[in-house]
C-alpha cells in the first residue's frame, strides 16, 4: 500500500529502521511517560481519596491544622447517623427508579424508532428522519422553562414520573439506532421474514435480541445521566420527590453544615455509580466513542 | 435490468403487495408513536408555549396572559444581570473549552503511549465520568478549596509559608474561577479523553514510519504533521460538545457559589451563569413569561454559535466570521 505524507510526498517504505532508532530515545521517553501518568493518576484519584477520609472522620479531625491521612479509628457512626436522620435513603430509591425506568424506556424507544427509521419503507420516512434530527439543535437545558409549563399543566410538578416522562425521548439515541440497524445483515432478517414472520416480530424477535452490545453502551451512559441529573429534578421534584442530587446539593447549600455527615453523603451518593462504572466501563466506552459522533 | 416484466410486475402489484404496504405503514408507525408522541408533548409543545407565553405578561401562571409583544425580549436584554451572566458564560467557555481540549488530548496521547498499565491509568482519568456535579461540587467547595486554612489546597500551600486563599468569595482575585474551571475539568476531561484515544487508534502507524524515512522525527514535528491533522474530525466533535455543554453549565455554579437561603444565593452573583439566572428569574421570581424569553434568546444565541464554530472549523481558515 503507498502511503502518502499530508504534503502529498509519496513516502518510500522502509520498515524497521523507525522502530530500531527509536529505541535508544525510548527509554527515557518512557520514563517520562510513566512518571507523568502517575502524578496525573494521583491528582485525578485525590479528590476521591479526600471524600472517603473525610467522611470516616470527626469534623474536629477534619478541621484540624494537622494533616491526618487515615481516619484514625474510622467512624463508621457518620454513615449510620446520615441514614438515621436524613433523607438520603429516600433519594437513592427515588433515584434509583428514575434511573431504571428511564435507561429501560429510553433504550427501547430509541431502538424501536432507529429500526422503523432503518428498515422499514414507508412514504415520508425521510421527513420523519429530518424533523427528528431538527430537535437535535435544540440545547435540552435551555428548554426547561418552557417544559416545566407543559409538565406542570399535566399535574407533574412534584411527582416523580415528573421527573422521568420528559427524559425518556432520546433523538440522539435513536439516531445510534438507526445507524446500527442501517448495517445490521439483511439476510438475518430476510430468512426471518420468509417464515412469514412480520415487522413486529422481525423486531422484537431477532433485531432487538442482536443488539444488545449497542444497548449495553447506550443504556450504561444514560443510566450516569439519569443519575446524576440535577436541573430537572431539582425544577420539576423540588423537595417533594426528591432525588439524590437534590438531597446533597441541600445539604451544601443549608445555612448550617455538619462536614463529616456531607462527605459521607457525597460517599454514599457516588458509590453505586462508582461500582456501577467499574463493572461496566467496557460498555461505556464504547457509549463515548458513540457519542463522539455527535459533533 | 428487468424492463420486459414491467407489466407483469405491475399486474403482481395488486392486492397482496398493497397489503403489505399498509401493514408497513402501520408497523412503521406504532415502532415510532412512543418517539413521536414524547418529542410532540415534550419537544415541541413546550417550545410553541414557551414562544406563547414570551411573547404575553404571564406571572406566576403558567397559562397565557395578555399580549405584550416584544417587552420581555426588551425586558430581557435590558437587564445588566443577564448581559452579565453572558459575559461570565463567555469568560468560563474560553477557557474550560481549550483546557478540556489540551488536557484530554495530552492524557490521551500518555496512556496511548503506556504499554503495562495502560487500562489502569486509563480508568483513573475516567472514572470521574461517573461522579455528579453536586458531589464533586462538595468535595471541591468543602475539601480541595475550603477556604479555611484546613482545605487541602491550602493546607498544601502552606507548605510554601503561603496563607491560606478565600477561594470562593468576593476577593481582589477572583480565585473563585479555578475552582469552577478544575470540578469541570476533572469531571469531563475523561470523557473526551476516550474520545481522542479512539481517534489516534485509527492513525495508521506506518505514516509514522513514512515520515521517519522522510527525517520526520517523532516527538513535536509527527505530531504536528501527521497526529494533529489526522485527529481533526475528533477534535472539531470535541471542541463542539465541550462548548454546547459549558453553555449550559449549571450545576457547579449553583452548588460552589449558592448557599444560604434562595433569595440571598450566597455567593452567586460573583458569577451567574445564564442557567442560573433563567432559574432565578422563572422559578425564583415566578417571571415565566419573561422566563420563556430568556430562554429562547439562549436557545437562539448557542445555535448561532454552534453554527458559527462549525463554519469556522469546516472551512478552515477561509472563512470571514467576525
Amino acid at each position: 500500500m503507498a502511503t502518502t505524507l499530508p504534503g502529498g510526498r509519496p513516502a518510500p517504505r522502509r520498515g524497521g529502521s523507525y522502530w530500531g532508532r527509536l529505541r535508544g530515545r525510548r527509554v527515557l521517553g518512557t520514563v517520562a511517560v510513566y512518571a507523568a501518568l502517575i502524578v496525573l493518576a494521583a491528582l485525578f484519584l485525590l479528590p476521591f481519596y479526600v471524600m472517603v477520609r473525610s467522611a470516616l472522620m470527626t469534623n474536629r479531625q477534619i478541621t484540624a491544622f494537622e494533616w491526618l491521612w487515615l481516619p484514625n479509628p474510622p467512624q463508621w457512626d457518620n454513615l449510620r447517623e446520615l441514614l438515621d436522620e436524613s433523607d438520603i435513603l429516600i433519594g437513592l430509591r427515588n433515584s434509583a427508579g428514575i434511573a431504571i425506568i428511564q435507561v429501560v424506556c429510553q433504550t427501547l424507544f430509541a431502538a424501536m424508532a432507529g429500526y422503523a427509521l432503518a428498515r422499514i419503507p414507508v412514504r415520508g420516512r425521510d421527513l420523519v428522519f429530518f424533523g427528528l434530527l431538527t430537535t437535535l439543535m435544540i440545547p435540552s437545558a435551555v428548554t426547561f422553562v418552557p417544559t416545566y409549563a407543559v409538565v406542570s399543566w399535566l399535574g407533574g410538578v412534584g411527582t416523580l414520573w415528573g421527573i422521568i416522562v420528559p427524559g425518556l425521548f432520546n433523538v440522539f439515541a435513536t439516531f445510534l439506532f438507526r445507524q446500527f440497524y442501517l448495517d445490521f445483515p439483511v439476510e438475518i432478517e430476510e430468512a426471518g421474514r420468509l417464515d412469514g414472520a412480520g415487522y413486529f416480530r422481525t423486531f422484537f424477535g431477532l433485531a432487538l435480541p442482536n443488539s444488545y452490545g449497542i444497548m449495553a453502551a447506550l443504556g450504561a451512559l444514560s443510566f450516569i445521566g439519569s443519575w446524576n441529573a440535577f436541573l430537572w429534578p431539582l425544577v420539576i421534584g423540588g423537595q417533594d420527590a426528591k432525588t439524590v442530587q437534590v438531597v446533597l446539593s441541600s445539604f451544601l447549600t443549608a445555612q448550617t453544615i455538619d462536614l463529616a455527615q456531607l462527605f459521607m453523603a457525597a460517599v454514599v451518593g457516588a458509590a453505586p455509580l462508582v461500582i456501577i462504572f467499574l463493572v461496566l466501563q467496557r460498555y461505556i466506552v464504547e457509549g463515548v466513542k458513540l457519542s463522539g459522533i455527535k459533533g | 435490468m428487468a424492463t420486459t416484466t414491467l407489466p407483469a410486475r405491475a399486474a403482481r402489484r395488486s392486492a397482496a403487495a398493497r397489503r403489505r404496504d399498509r401493514s408497513a405503514t402501520f408497523a412503521f408507525w406504532v415502532l415510532m408513536s412512543p418517539m413521536v408522541v414524547g418529542l410532540l408533548l415534550f419537544t415541541v409543545i413546550p417550545i410553541v408555549w414557551g414562544l406563547l407565553l414570551s411573547f404575553t405578561d404571564a406571572r406566576s401562571q403558567i397559562t397565557v396572559g395578555d399580549w405584550i409583544g416584544f417587552e420581555n425580549y426588551q425586558w430581557v436584554l435590558g437587564q445588566q444581570e443577564f448581559l452579565r451572566s453572558l459575559r461570565t458564560i463567555l469568560v468560563f467557555t474560553v477557557f474550560i473549552v481549550p483546557l478540556t481540549f489540551a488536557v484530554s488530548l495530552g492524557l490521551a496521547l500518555l496512556v496511548d503511549r503506556a504499554g503495562w498499565g495502560r487500562g489502569i491509568f486509563r480508568t483513573a482519568f475516567f472514572i470521574p465520568t461517573a461522579i455528579s456535579y453536586v458531589v464533586a461540587s462538595l468535595v471541591w467547595k468543602l475539601g480541595l478549596f475550603n477556604s479555611l486554612p484546613y482545605g487541602v489546597a491550602n493546607l498544601g500551600l502552606s507548605n510554601f509559608g503561603i496563607d491560606p486563599i478565600v477561594w470562593i468569595g468576593p476577593g481582589d482575585i477572583p480565585w473563585y474561577w479555578v475552582v469552577l474551571v478544575t470540578v469541570r475539568l476533572w469531571l469531563q476531561v475523561g470523557f473526551y479523553m476516550i474520545i481522542f484515544i479512539a481517534g489516534l487508534q485509527e492513525i495508521p502507524k506506518d505514516l509514522y514510519e513514512s515520515a521517519f524515512v522522510d527525517g520526520g522525527r517523532p516527538g513535536w514535528t509527527t505530531f504536528r504533521t501527521i497526529t494533529l491533522p489526522l485527529l481533526r474530525n475528533t477534535s472539531i466533535a470535541v471542541i463542539v460538545l465541550s462548548l454546547i455543554n459549558a453553555f449550559q453549565a449549571f450545576d457547579e455554579f449553583y452548588n460552589v457559589l449558592g448557599g444560604g437561603s434562595f433569595a440571598s444565593g450566597g455567593n452567586l452573583s460573583l458569577a451567574r451563569p445564564p442557567l442560573v439566572w433563567l432559574y432565578q428569574t422563572a422559578f425564583g421570581g415566578q417571571e415565566y413569561g419573561r422566563g420563556s424569553a430568556g430562554a429562547f434568546i439562549l436557545t437562539a444565541l448557542i445555535i448561532a454559535v454552534t453554527l458559527i464554530q462549525g463554519r469556522v472549523l469546516g472551512f478552515g481558515r477561509s472563512s470571514a466570521e467576525k
